[in-house]
């Protein structure tokens, strides 16, 4: 199963765990059992059916467009991060 | 997915495609362009850096002869408080429209508040003092640690400080604040036999291109609205402005005009909207140029910034934990590039135990820019430092401590993500082997320093279309704007595939309806992605052009192949033919050959860079003077080494003239007090011995190349690595950017 590793600012919600294995086949279908396992924490993650801006996923080590339709192995390492501001490199569409 | 083998094109050095009109002045620039009827705009800007508008009457200037149209932000759009991605990065479309044209506050000198149309710039410029602003002075704040303090003067009543997501319930001028954090810290520093811990301050800076801004727009009778002007990315210009003018995307082309420079600075829009707002009142086409004032307080430098960082090391070398707090200043509205440099600020070591707290702060200086590996410089001013100074105090080696502690392959960064194959220590390989290491260097008041530095390199999407022409030579169309020479580091990869030579390639940077959609020259990603696409779509041609050969011999394309740009028959005939000869007999076979390729790599191998250099100091005058200057980096694979060498070199003097010169300097009320080149110190070639420029090719795996990007990482280490050779030479740690003549006599205690 995937594994998510939940931001510092953000281990609030997982009790401090750092690193949480959980199912799911694509970005989507891991925020939405994340958020069935941490109630709260989609909110802080998106807004209607997208990241919120400010925050990039990188998908074993690749940032991603921030797509929830992205595909996720079985093994892939999720990182939720602040995107990177300042012109350089925020997933655009 | 690199391949490891001999190239016939990659790896050369051929006379870039745009030199001939580049040297006889020929190229045009968005200065050049011309039109029936132009107009010419200019643009009143902020007297003061913090002041809220009571009323703008334009009447005066309206009515001066000459004048065709005035704007103020009443002719924009009403902006929603909505963050809306584009190109450029995520903003926040309110303070996007008010960076362009001030509507309540103004928060810094230069920003803009009116603009003139007329029929000379003498005029327009003339106009300008006609318009009659009243403003509300209020306090600037001018510094990242007082726009922090609990009772400092708010630019922005609604902004709060958000957290991953949460916000704050009071208002500050924190933006943002981010966090992140790699085993255990305490545990880390309790296990080691040295801590040093250093605060650290940089001045803002600008990227300093010699092309100021400019833009000319026109609106046909249809509404179509076209805009000529210099940037780093085309599309993001056509987002931006359709944003701003709440306009479709659909009724803007935008042609990039020949580059002067840009370093990052020219993603973000100032007067291309401005342009536009004109022509639509005016009905006629509108040209706004900026001066180099203009540049200096009305478009975004990189922020200066206060960094602290506290390293600990085992007495063997061994760094056991490390801290930073990085508070950058974002100027006047958020954005700060504090994310990269939290990301970049220990990305050359493997530590397990990390802790890195970030804070965009808002400030009366204009909105900043990126600016050449945004927020890394300003990081690793900070730790390189740190490390130089942990080296000294064990008495190892600077550059052994750094193999020591090397990131690897498989080492995770401390924001998360694993190291996939890296070059760092192969730079600081390189670097420890080069003659410059090994030279004497014992004369008094003469010192060494060296320094590493990362920048992670981005992808995002590119686009390139070739077609094939009957003498044997392609067309290809890009839409990333050509400012370091990637007209020809593209095409090459091209003529890689098929087999021809890098004169055989015809590259055009084209306008917004001429190509499929392509992300900005920036973020060293253009060599990396865009000639990804070339590759693509060359490999589209290929298949194309065998299916063609198939045709010509009456077999099926699975008897095809194609090597050394030939095509030849595996079927047992005896069949063979040049891409040169293919390309004559379209015609006879089907026709046109197109081919198109698009990318949107995940795969941008992040650059490791490892500077050496030798300084002299005047004991008389605090004057630094650099007497040799070694820049080692990993390229992946260097495309054309010229090109190569001319990024780590210009990389290196920009990061030297940062270290040495160059500052925003600001009165008590927020003028900067040395906005033109006489003033604002650059360093020319006087200045500076030739920078050694030398390339470690460690293949990326995420390039059918091998290409890393290699624009921003040179501009990473120079800070820290002069700093490091000014305490090799006098004894003294300089923590303070630049370091210039009056603060090296203060730390010396001559003043």
């Amino acid at each position: 199963m995937p594994t998510v590793v939940i931001p510092p600012l953000m281990r609030k919600f997982t009790g401090g765990e750092e690193n949480i294995t959980l199912p799911g086949a694509t970005v989507r279908e891991v925020i939405d059992n994340l958020e069935s396992r941490y109630p709260g924490i989609k909110e802080r993650l998106c807004e209607e059916d997208r990241l919120k801006p400010g925050i990039a996923i990188y998908i074993n080590g690749l940032l991603t467009r921030g797509s929830f339709l992205e595909r996720v192995d079985t093994d892939a390492e999720i990182h939720f991060l602040p995107a990177i501001g300042g012109g350089v490199a925020e997933p655009s569409h | 997915m690199a391949e490891k083998k001999e190239y016939k094109v990659i790896g050369t050095r051929p006379i870039r495609h745009d030199g001939v009109d580049k040297v006889t002045g020929r190229a045009l620039y968005g200065a050049d362009f011309q039109m029936t009827g132009l107009l010419h705009g200019r643009v009143l800007r902020s007297p003061h850096a913090h002041a809220r508008i009571i009323s703008i009457d334009t009447s005066r200037a309206e009515a001066y002869p000459g004048v065709k149209g005035v704007v103020t932000a009443q002719d924009l759009p009403e902006a929603e408080d909505r963050v809306a991605d584009l190109g450029e990065g995520a903003v926040n479309l309110k303070y996007l429209c008010d960076n362009i044209l001030a509507s309540d506050k103004v928060l810094y000198k230069g920003h803009a508040v009116a603009a003139v149309a007329a029929t000379s710039p003498h005029i327009a410029e003339e106009a300008c003092t006609l318009i009659d602003v009243e403003y509300e002075v209020l306090p600037p704040v001018l510094e990242v640690r007082q726009a922090m303090e609990a009772d400092a003067p708010l630019l922005h009543e609604s902004l709060k400080t958000t957290s991953m997501g949460e916000a704050a319930d009071e208002p500050s001028n924190v933006a943002s604040h981010i966090q992140h954090k790699l085993g255990d810290p305490e545990k880390g520093f309790a296990e080691a036999d040295i801590v040093v811990e250093r605060d650290f301050v940089t001045g803002t800076v600008h990227q300093g291109y010699i092309e100021p801004h400019n833009a000319t727009a026109h609106f046909n009778q249809d509404g179509q609205l076209t805009i000529w002007c210099s940037t780093q990315g085309a599309f993001t210009v056509r987002e931006q402005v359709a944003e701003i003018l709440q306009y479709p995307i659909s009724k803007i082309k935008v042609v990039p005009m020949e580059i002067g420079g840009g370093f990052g600075g020219k993603i973000s829009v100032y007067i291309k909207p401005v342009a536009a707002l004109l022509a639509k009142k005016t009905g006629k086409p509108v040209k706004v140029l900026m001066n180099r004032a203009d540049v200096f307080e009305g478009t975004g430098p990189t922020p200066a910034s206060y960094v602290r960082v506290k390293m600990g090391a085992t007495k063997d070398g061994k760094i056991t934990a490390a801290e930073a707090y990085l508070a950058f200043e974002a100027g006047a509205y958020p954005g700060a590039p504090v994310g990269p440099g939290a990301m970049c600020i220990f990305a050359p070591y493997s530590i397990e135990n990390v802790v890195i707290d970030g804070y965009d702060v808002v400030v009366n200086k204009p909105k900043t820019a990126p600016y050449r590996a945004p927020g890394a410089p300003n990081a690793a001013f900070g730790s390189e430092s740190v490390v130089d100074e942990i080296a000294e105090k064990l008495d190892i080696d600077p550059l052994e401590i750094r193999l020591l502690n090397g990131a690897k392959e498989g080492d995770r960064r401390a924001d998360g993500p694993i190291h996939p194959r890296i070059g760092c220590i192969e730079t600081l390989e390189t670097a420890k082997a080069h003659p410059h290491y090994t030279a004497p260097n014992g004369k008094k008041h003469h010192g060494r320093g060296v320094a590493s530095g990362y920048w992670f390199n981005i992808g995002l999407e590119s686009s390139v279309t070739i077609n094939v022409n009957s003498d044997g030579t392609i067309n290809l169309i890009e839409g990333s704007t050509d400012i370091g020479g990637t007209r020809s580091s593209i095409a090459m990869q091209a003529a890689e595939v098929l087999g021809i030579p890098a004169e055989s390639v015809n590259p055009s940077v084209v306008d917004t309806n001429s190509v499929g959609y392509t992300a900005v020259t920036g973020g060293s990603r253009t060599t990396y992605a865009t000639g990804y696409a070339a590759y693509e779509a060359a490999q589209d041609v290929k298949r194309k052009m065998s299916a063609r050969a198939a045709k010509l011999w009456e077999v099926d394309e699975d008897n095809v192949q194609f090597a050394d740009g030939e095509f030849s028959c595996i079927n047992g005939k005896e069949e063979q033919i040049s891409f040169r000869d293919l390309c004559a007999r379209l015609g006879e076979t089907g026709g046109p050959v197109v081919g198109s390729g698009t990318v949107n790599p995940g795969g941008a191998g992040g650059a490791y860079a490892t500077h050496v250099v030798d300084v002299a100091v005047d004991e008389e005058t605090g004057k630094v003077e650099i007497l040799r200057y070694t820049a080692v980096q990993d390229a992946g694979k260097a495309i054309h080494p010229s090109y190569v060498e001319g990024q780590i070199q210009g990389g290196a003097v920009q990061g030297i003239g940062w270290a040495l010169n160059e500052e925003y300097i600001y009165d008590d009320e927020g003028t900067m007090t040395n906005a033109s080149f006489l003033d604002y110190r650059m360093p020319t070639c006087l200045d500076l011995p030739m920078i050694d420029a030398v390339i470690v090719e460690v293949p990326n795996p995420g390039h059918p190349y091998g290409v890393r990007g290699v624009g921003e990482v040179p501009i990473v280490p120079p800070m820290a690595a002069i700093a490091n050779a000014i305490y090799d030479a006098i004894g003294v740690r300089m923590t303070e950017l630049p370091m210039s003549p009056d603060r090296l006599l203060k730390a010396m205690g001559k003043i």
